[in-house]
């Protein structure tokens, strides 16, 4: 199958990607590439297979008591960031 | 001394352990070959010369006070996706080109309790998605063998690292082959344990179905010693598997006689190379010697297990790398105009283009109207694929094939093309999608370049599979082998 330009405009502000007028073209071609690619699961019959979500037969996520386990880093944690004040992480104004 | 490079991992280990030569001395002898290789190879990304001589020095007053570990003042390399506390931490990536790691990944901990002293960060694809180290962010790793050629991906700097004796293990990652495939185009042995065994805690996320920890070393002995410390339960990775972990050490050795090979049909048909071909069924001859016994077995739905890959993996990975939103850490764009803008411009300058291409692939399968078609789609096949393991596994203990349809290939010779670089992977997918543990070792060239000989066994059967390639190296000595201009 074959994206258009405008899915490609879709799947890049769904996924918060910019993506340059230079670029759309190239993504357009190998997504279209990858998806015939994929397209061969079709051929497969799955009507009575049940998804697989765990690499592990019979496992699932394991779950733990809730209590605190962690102390407090945000100081440490805040010098990575791009833009702090008094604790807090900056962004562009949201609200007006 | 300048020749530990010469000495095997477990060799040094000894030799430290036994005062022979002090840590200093062994570490700044691997720090100054990284340094002198870097222009040539660019295995590393950092190289943390400072931390790791004053972690020698007191790897050698622990030794000198009897109170060492198995691997104390032994220096080894960490792939760049394991987080090291106060050292910058990038997976490959330019969002994370200025991120420092306020912590150390449980695998970086569990080797530091064990001794073992870190050179430095290897070169990697960016966020591990990449299949000949050509994603990076900071440039491709060169094969030592060759260096017009790729050294394999995504831990294609571990393993042109160990294959150049510029550190006598590293540790690794293989989501769908990224440990085996550049072990396999470097010469070197690579293992991938089953999923659950090494704790992902602190190992950046690619797609967490399928991403397990692992060690590339130049031997399956020296893999055995390092994985015991690596390996086991750690209740920071939710998906960590608590059981006991054998002495994969004690394990070695033990005859092969009565062992149940499996050939995979579906890996010697076609698109395999005929010399590589040769090369393997060489090996399997020796394991018959040994007193092994050959039985072709068929997984039919093997060959799916690229479209199923490349339907999970990009779906996981679209949701892991939500996170990186220029707001907490990472990347972040000049002068935003507003929340939608600093999102979108962050991680359109922070990503490269296969990351981004696998992104929007993801959000692809995922977004409505698509999810049953494509993602639900692929976890049936991915069922497929692992009941034909399972069923595989009845009749054999180990399966056996090659890692890699060709020797290492020139650098640029794929990038234009996702599904043919995509296809690198074909042999050793199939595992990370059942969850298996498997290894790939040396077993001869094709001219002057290394093959890589894949071994894959059943849940938690690390033990078996390190005895398999263990046994076929005391019977041959490719992984032994060093590329000249690194001897």
């Amino acid at each position: 199958m074959s994206l258009t330009r405008e899915q490609l405009a879709s799947i890049a502000a769904l996924a918060r990607l910019d993506i340059t007028a230079a670029e759309a073209p190239v993504y357009q071609a190998s997504l279209s590439s990858i998806l015939d690619f994929i397209g061969a699961l079709d051929a497969v019959d799955t009507a009575s297979v049940k998804p697989m979500a765990h690499p592990l037969p019979g496992l699932s996520q394991r779950l733990r008591p809730d209590e605190v386990t962690e102390t407090d880093h945000h100081e440490q944690y805040q010098q990575n960031a791009p833009q702090v004040a008094s604790g807090l992480y900056l962004v562009p104004k949201v609200i007006e | 001394m300048s020749s530990f490079h010469t000495l095997s991992l477990t060799e040094l280990a000894q030799g430290l352990r036994a005062r022979r030569f002090s840590s200093v001395e062994v570490t700044g002898s691997f720090l100054e070959r990284i340094e002198r290789h870097q222009g040539t190879l660019n295995a590393f990304i950092s190289i943390t010369r400072e931390a790791a001589l004053a972690q020698a020095a007191a790897a050698d007053r622990a030794l000198a006070q009897g109170t060492g570990g198995v691997l104390t003042g032994v220096p080894i390399a960490h792939k760049d996706i394991f987080c090291t506390e106060g050292v910058r931490t990038t997976c490959g990536s330019r969002m994370l080109d200025n991120f420092v790691s306020p912590y150390d990944a449980t695998v970086v901990s569990r080797l530091k309790a064990a001794g073992a002293v870190t050179l430095g960060k290897t070169n990697m694809d960016e966020f591990a998605m990449g299949s000949s180290n050509e994603t990076s962010f900071y440039g491709p790793v060169k094969n030592p063998w060759n260096t017009a050629l790729v050294p394999g991906g995504s831990s294609g700097g571990s393993a042109a690292a160990v294959a150049a004796r510029l550190a006598p293990a590293a540790t690794a990652t293989d989501t769908g082959g990224s440990i085996r495939q550049p072990a396999a185009l470097c010469g070197v042995t690579g293992v991938k344990p089953t999923y659950g065994r090494v704790s992902r805690y602190g190992m950046i996320a690619f797609a967490s179905s399928l991403d397990q920890g692992g060690i590339i070393c130049a031997s399956a002995a020296d893999a055995a010693l390092v994985l015991r410390e690596m390996a086991g339960f750690d209740p920071k990775d939710s998906t960590s598997v608590d059981a006991p972990v054998p002495d994969y050490v004690g394990e070695l050795g033990r005859p092969l006689k009565g062992l149940k090979i499996g050939l995979l049909k579906e890996f010697f048909e076609k698109g395999l190379d005929r010399a590589v071909e040769q090369r393997i069924r060489e090996a399997l001859a020796i394991y018959e010697e040994l007193g092994a016994q050959l039985t072709e077995v068929s997984l039919p739905h093997l060959p799916l297990s690229v479209p199923v890959y490349y339907v999970v993996a990009p779906a996981e990975c679209s949701s892991n790398l939500a996170r990186f939103d220029g707001v907490r850490f990472g990347h972040r764009c000049e002068n935003p105009r507003d929340l939608q803008d600093l999102y979108r411009r962050s991680r359109g300058e922070g990503f490269g283009p296969e990351v981004k291409r696998r992104i929007m692939t993801g959000t692809y399968v995922l977004s409505a109207g698509y999810y049953d078609a494509y993602y639900l789609k692929a976890q049936r096949v991915r069922a497929l694929i692992n009941e034909d393991f399972i069923r595989a596994f009845k009749s054999v203990d180990v399966l056996i094939g090659p890692t890699t349809p060709t020797p290492a290939f020139e650098l640029g010779a794929k990038t234009s093309d996702p599904i043919t670089m995509y296809l690198n992977d074909i042999y050793t997918i199939g595992a990370n999608l059942a969850g298996l543990p498997g290894a790939s070792i040396p077993c001869g060239f094709v001219g002057e370049l290394p093959v890589g000989l894949q071994v894959v066994g059943p849940h938690f059967s690390e033990a078996r599979v390190l005895q398999v390639a263990d046994a076929f190296q005391r019977q041959t000595d490719w992984h032994t082998r060093v590329p000249k201009a690194f001897a």
